[in-house]
């Protein structure tokens, strides 16, 4: 059951001023007798400044989702645009760009370079893209205030306590403006109390800037949190 | 280098402890060029001091030409009227023992590598001290591994079984040696006198004869007809080092020695940025991830593997030359800059190298992989 595609608003608005549109998605791992159906064809449609939550069991195709949808991966059929743009018509090259400049991704448990500040992590993402001027350097402070972090600033990972390096993850995927947010397992790694703190800001940040945003969880209690939610059965979206 | 300058500031011990191989390597590497060197100088530096650009042995001596070549006073002045030939004239090589009988050190033990030559020829010396040498008078111009063994102008010196008598008219305060033995200049007569161990009159025959003709050749000059023609075959100079004795062995064994470091150095580079890479498989994932691409995340490897070898082999380099200059005149050892600059050099390269096989594994991380429980 593919029922998001026929939401009138949310495809509009993902189609035409950005946000996420997945239409029809089919990935097939590996071949052969071994294949795995992994998405099921999918449909999505997230309009900017929405927070979806995508709900399943382990194994269920969910990380499949956001591998595709943030063009980790090229799906076997189907479409995926990103702001406009058809992330399934680019090159290697062109996918990696858009990633860096359009796709806020917040890993499991974070995924923070050791070696980095805080602040540093936050600024990595305009390195890499050649664009670490004084704007940045102003954005990156207005992040870690937004996410309450100003004490930490200079706090590398080991120092952060779990919840803390959550919010750094988060701050550190919206310093590029992006189009689409995409969160896998934010809370795996924190408290029930923390969970609840760090997917409310989630959704905070995700209306106050207009990002389209997906959270995958197997956590059901974070997900009244969302604005809709979608259960993930077997590569199906239902 | 944003991530490359953070990460060594905050693994600092490890790469310090890598460092520290690097710079120990360089050490090595500086003293033993430094080595290499000194036992090139002590074999062949007389050798190099002649102002010539090649030597004609007799075309039998095929190695060892110094002691087993003897040439006549028709070779050399065929050679002197062949066309490309600016200069030819006789050059005598022979090794000689003997004893101070006149003079402060007397009884001393000398050995001597005798050159001879015309005394008004360019190849003969211009001493610091004393005379220059003179047609048949006896007399020599010693180097300073001579001098250094109390022998001083002025002094007279009999060879050993010939009992030639020599007398030191100059010295020139350089070290000059051959095969590890200070070099004395004579006449060409001297010479002959020393060579076949003749005292008194010369025979005919010997007056005419020399080891070699000492050559200085146009560029591109083809002299195979006049090598066909009196019988020799003419070697470059610096051809003619391995005909000095030990010179070849020792050359090659420091070669040897210094091939295998820099292949260790370089295997070793290679080793710890391979288990540095394979520990920052999940960072490198994240990266790319980000959407860094490939060559960007590279680039920041290469440059932390530059910088990494680059200072260790300064550090290394400095110590070496503090070290090795305290070893300058006790053993043959001597510092060229460009000796040094090639150890340096090729232990940056190789060690560069090395680190490129082991970053390479970078291209082939999946940012697929920084999804889910990686961690």
């Amino acid at each position: 059951m593919t029922t998001s595609a026929t939401d009138h608003r949310a495809a509009s608005d993902a189609a035409g001023s950005g946000g996420l549109r997945l239409l029809d998605v089919t990935l097939t791992l590996g071949d052969g007798d071994t294949a795995v159906t992994a998405l099921d064809h999918v449909g999505l449609n997230v309009a900017p400044g929405e927070f979806v939550a995508v709900v399943g069991p382990s194994g269920s195709g969910k990380s499949s989702l956001l591998a595709v949808a943030g063009g980790l991966q090229r799906p076997t059929s189907g479409t995926v645009h990103i702001a406009g743009t058809e992330l399934t018509a680019l090159s290697d090259k062109e996918r990696t760009a858009a990633r860096r400049r359009h796709i806020g991704f917040v890993f499991q448990q974070s995924n923070l370079l050791p070696s980095l500040t805080v602040r540093e992590q936050l600024l990595l993402p305009l390195h890499i893209d050649g664009r670490l001027d004084a704007a940045a350097r102003a954005r990156a402070d207005e992040l870690i205030e937004a996410v309450g972090l100003s004490h930490r600033a200079g706090s590398r990972p080991h120092q952060l306590s779990g919840g803390e390096r959550q919010r750094t993850g988060l701050a550190r995927a919206l310093m590029t403006s992006p189009a689409v947010l995409l969160v896998d397992e934010p809370t795996s790694a924190l408290d029930r109390f923390r969970s609840t703190e760090a997917v409310r800001l989630i959704a905070e940040q995700t209306h106050e800037r207009g990002t389209a945003t997906v959270m995958v969880t197997h956590d059901t209690a974070i997900m009244n949190t969302a604005d809709r939610v979608y259960e993930m059965v077997d590569g199906r979206l239902s | 280098m944003f991530l490359a300058l953070r990460d060594l500031r905050f693994a600092r011990g490890r790469f310090a402890l890598m460092g520290a191989v690097v710079a120990l390597i360089a050490v090595l590497g500086v003293l033993l060029s430094g080595l290499a060197s000194g036992l090139a100088d002590a074999g062949v530096s007389g050798l190099r001091a002649l102002p010539v650009t090649h030597m004609a042995f007799d075309e039998k001596a095929t190695s060892e030409q110094f002691s087993r070549s003897t040439v006549e006073q028709e070779d050399w002045q065929e050679w002197s009227g062949a066309p490309g030939v600016e200069r030819a004239e006789p050059f005598g090589n022979t090794l000689a023992d003997a004893q101070v009988t006149q003079g402060a050190e007397k009884g001393e033990q000398v050995n001597l590598a005798v050159f001879g030559m015309a005394p008004d020829s360019p190849l003969a010396p211009s001493p610091t001290r004393g005379r220059g040498l003179e047609d048949g008078g006896g007399g020599i111009v010693i180097t300073r591994e001579i001098a250094d063994l109390g022998v001083e102008v002025g002094d007279v010196l009999t060879a050993d079984k010939s009992e030639v008598r020599l007398k030191v008219v100059g010295l020139v305060d350089e070290t000059v040696s051959y095969g590890h033995i200070g070099v004395a200049y004579a006449d060409l007569d001297t010479w002959r006198h020393l060579h076949y161990g003749l005292p008194g009159d010369l025979p005919e025959a010997a007056r005419r004869q020399a080891t070699a003709v000492a050559l200085t050749l146009e560029d591109g000059a083809d002299v195979v007809a006049v090598e066909k023609a009196t019988a020799t075959r003419a070697d470059t100079k610096e051809a003619t080092f391995g005909a000095s004795p030990g010179y070849t062995a020792e050359s090659s064994t420091m070669a040897l020695i210094k091939g295998f470091l820099y292949a260790i150095s370089a295997l070793v580079v290679g080793a710890f940025f391979t288990v540095w890479t394979v520990q920052r498989k999940a960072e490198i994932a994240l990266l790319k991830a980000l959407g860094a691409p490939t060559g960007y995340i590279l680039r920041d490897a290469l440059a932390q593997v530059v910088a990494v070898l680059v200072g260790a082999t300064a550090l290394g380099t400095a110590i070496g030359l503090a070290l090795g200059s305290t070893m300058i005149g006790k053993a043959p050892f001597s510092l060229s800059a460009p000796a040094v600059a090639t150890s340096s050099g090729l232990l940056i390269g190789l060690g560069t190298v090395g680190a490129v096989v082991a970053v390479r594994r970078i291209t082939a991380v999946d940012p697929l992989t920084a999804l889910g429980a990686t961690r």
